[in-house]
């Protein structure tokens, strides 16, 4: 970093021994796609396309006037586009840090740290995942049924919003071979027992080897139960306030295993064992 | 060439930069390589494990952050088996920092840590002393110089005081930990802040009160640097909010003999090597040959201490 705060790559040389970089990506587009949610698409190099489903990169979102996050974002990729080495983020523009983000336009260059954390866990042998996303929680999960689907995994989504105009990523899913269920709110059909009913009919028709979820307290604590009951493993992504995402600061823990040992989300996860999870308590 | 080598005491170190306790840990491996840096030093480990405070433990500023750790600590064994011989695989000086409940754990824990492949152990004196109602041993400067004498009597290692900011004159307790046997002085940890959502009506960190750092502490610990520097002999290791060369070259100037870099290596994991990359084009420009040529080289105005202090 020279004095004007720029960062340079100097030092950070992605490697066999430092597979961590930080990179100016140059951003192709960064369009809403309804009021509240923006995608974003930049350009990556090979070092960063090593990024699998579940890791996530840690952004400096852009300085302007009086608005200026200190700290770096973590964000999950939601798209990892191989043929053209382009790395996709889907974010809710919602605090000073992804208003920030908002903000950026083509040929700006975002400067992302990673990739980092430890990613979904596939096997080849697994069947049929059913993955439930609530949210923003779906960016997280979209490219796991991109990676089922290259295992030769057959997958069922479950997506929950509030309303139908905030369900994204819908045809994305269902182009990569994805059975996909709406519920929303307003219709009343994301309801916990409405939820967990057409979870039940899922996993009994496709024999579920895999459960993963992502973005809501009660989904979460839905599929423990039906993970228990029915002897499924999982796996959910968790988020939590971010420091240096490299594992150094502690500030990122969040209770993990029976004796709710703190474990650091950004390199013990953010991918934890389903039944692992403490539900949302600190 | 510009020569970055500087000398902490006895230790040699091939530039003036190093890590702040805390801040660093094996993730810094996966980015950079760490055999370029001045020095490393490990995160403070305690007696006992410990496992750090209720999250949340962060909370951001505009230029720094809040945090409240809480010093989670995996305990002396697996320090030794496992941290000091990952360390032991690079060439820099590796610093340990320790912190206990009392004088006596201070100074049991150095003699147990006082294995080859440790340099120099740092004395993070900023936890509550349990002996004393909870106030910081580094407050007191009857309890720092104890602890450090405490240290100084059971390890044959050097003795690094990381100094409390959080005192009404930091040159009393540089002065304290000086005669307790200090070998130099970190000046110094985090400043202790506090932050309230104004909608949730809770504290922003779960422990309430955290200590500050980033680049918006920068000008107060660096007048508490000078000031240590103005009042021992000792070597000073600046450290609170050093981003760039020019920041590097300021807590220098000032009098430090080399600086920590902490916080902003959440920013840019790279901060410590731009840094000593950076460092022999400033000191071309200024015309210098040794980065030690900086070190106390701040042009004093003509006017007497005594005076500027009357004048505030």
């Amino acid at each position: 970093m020279d004095d004007t705060g720029k960062p340079t790559e100097n030092g950070s040389i992605p490697g066999e021994n430092r597979p961590i970089a930080e990179l100016i990506c140059p951003v192709v587009s960064n369009l809403w796609i309804n009021d509240q949610y923006k995608h974003l698409i930049v350009e990556a190099n090979p070092g960063a396309m090593a990024v699998q489903a579940g890791q996530f990169f840690h952004l400096l979102c852009p300085k302007s006037g009086d608005d200026e996050p200190y700290l770096r974002r973590p964000m999950s990729v939601y798209r990892i586009d191989r043929n053209q080495d382009r790395i996709e983020f889907l974010y809710n523009v919602v605090g000073l840090g992804t208003q920030q983000l908002a903000k950026l336009e083509p040929g700006d260059g975002l400067d992302m740290v990673g990739p980092l954390g430890q990613g979904f866990r596939l096997t080849d042998n697994l069947g049929h995942l059913l993955m439930v996303a609530r949210g923003v929680g779906l960016s997280t999960l979209a490219p796991l049924a991109m990676a089922a689907h290259d295992h030769g995994i057959r997958v069922s989504a479950i997506l929950s919003a509030r309303t139908p105009e905030v369900l994204m990523a819908v045809d994305y899913l269902c182009q990569s071979g994805a059975e996909v269920h709406t519920v929303t709110d307003r219709d009343g059909t994301s309801l916990p027992e409405k939820v967990e009913e057409l979870a039940r009919q899922i996993i009994a028709a496709n024999d579920t080897g895999l459960l993963a979820t992502c973005g809501s307290n009660r989904l979460l604590k839905l599929l423990q139960r039906l993970g228990k009951e029915l002897e499924i493993p999982g796996q959910v992504a968790l988020e939590q306030l971010m420091a240096c995402g490299l594992g150094m600061c502690y500030c990122c823990v969040r209770r993990i295993g029976p004796e709710g040992t703190y474990k650091r989300v950004c390199v013990d996860g953010p991918v934890f064992d389903l039944q692992e999870v403490q539900s949302w308590q600190t | 060439m510009a020569d970055l080598s500087v000398k902490i005491g006895a230790i040699e170190l091939s530039n003036p930069i190093m890590p702040g306790s805390g801040t660093f840990a094996d993730g810094m491996d996966k980015v950079v390589d760490l055999n370029r840096l001045g020095a490393i030093v490990a995160k403070t480990i305690t007696p006992e494990i410990r496992e750090g405070n209720p999250p949340p433990r962060v909370t951001e500023l505009k230029n720094g952050m809040i945090a409240s750790i809480g010093i989670p600590s995996p305990g002396p064994d697996y320090f030794i088996d496992e941290i000091v011989s990952f360390y032991r695989s690079f060439t820099p000086p590796f610093v340990a920092s320790v912190s206990a409940n009392t004088a006596e754990d201070f100074g049991a824990l150095s003699e147990r840590i006082s294995v080859e492949g440790v340099t120099a152990i740092e004395a993070n004196i900023s936890c509550p002393n349990l002996k004393k109602n909870g106030e910081s041993f580094g407050m007191d400067p009857v309890a720092t110089e104890e602890v450090i004498r405490n240290m100084k009597a059971r390890t044959h290692l050097p003795v690094w005081a990381k100094l409390s900011p959080n005192v009404s004159d930091i040159s009393v307790l540089a002065r304290a930990a000086e005669a307790g046997g200090a070998d130099a002085l970190v000046v110094a940890n985090a400043l202790l802040a506090m932050a309230i959502d104004t909608e949730t009506f809770r504290p922003k960190l779960g422990n309430v009160m955290g200590g500050i750092t980033g680049s918006v502490v920068k000008p107060i610990i660096l007048r508490m640097a000078y000031q240590c520097t103005q009042t021992t002999t000792l070597p000073i290791i600046g450290c609170g909010g050093i981003a760039s060369v020019a920041d590097v070259a300021e807590y220098m100037l000032a009098g430090c003999t080399a600086v920590q870099v902490g916080t902003a290596s959440f920013v840019h994991p790279t901060t410590m090597v731009d840094i000593i990359e950076g460092l022999p084009a400033y000191l071309a420009t200024q015309g210098l040959e040794r980065v030690t040529d900086l070190i106390g080289a701040m042009i004093e105005p003509e006017i007497e201490p005594a005076q500027r202090q009357a004048i505030l």
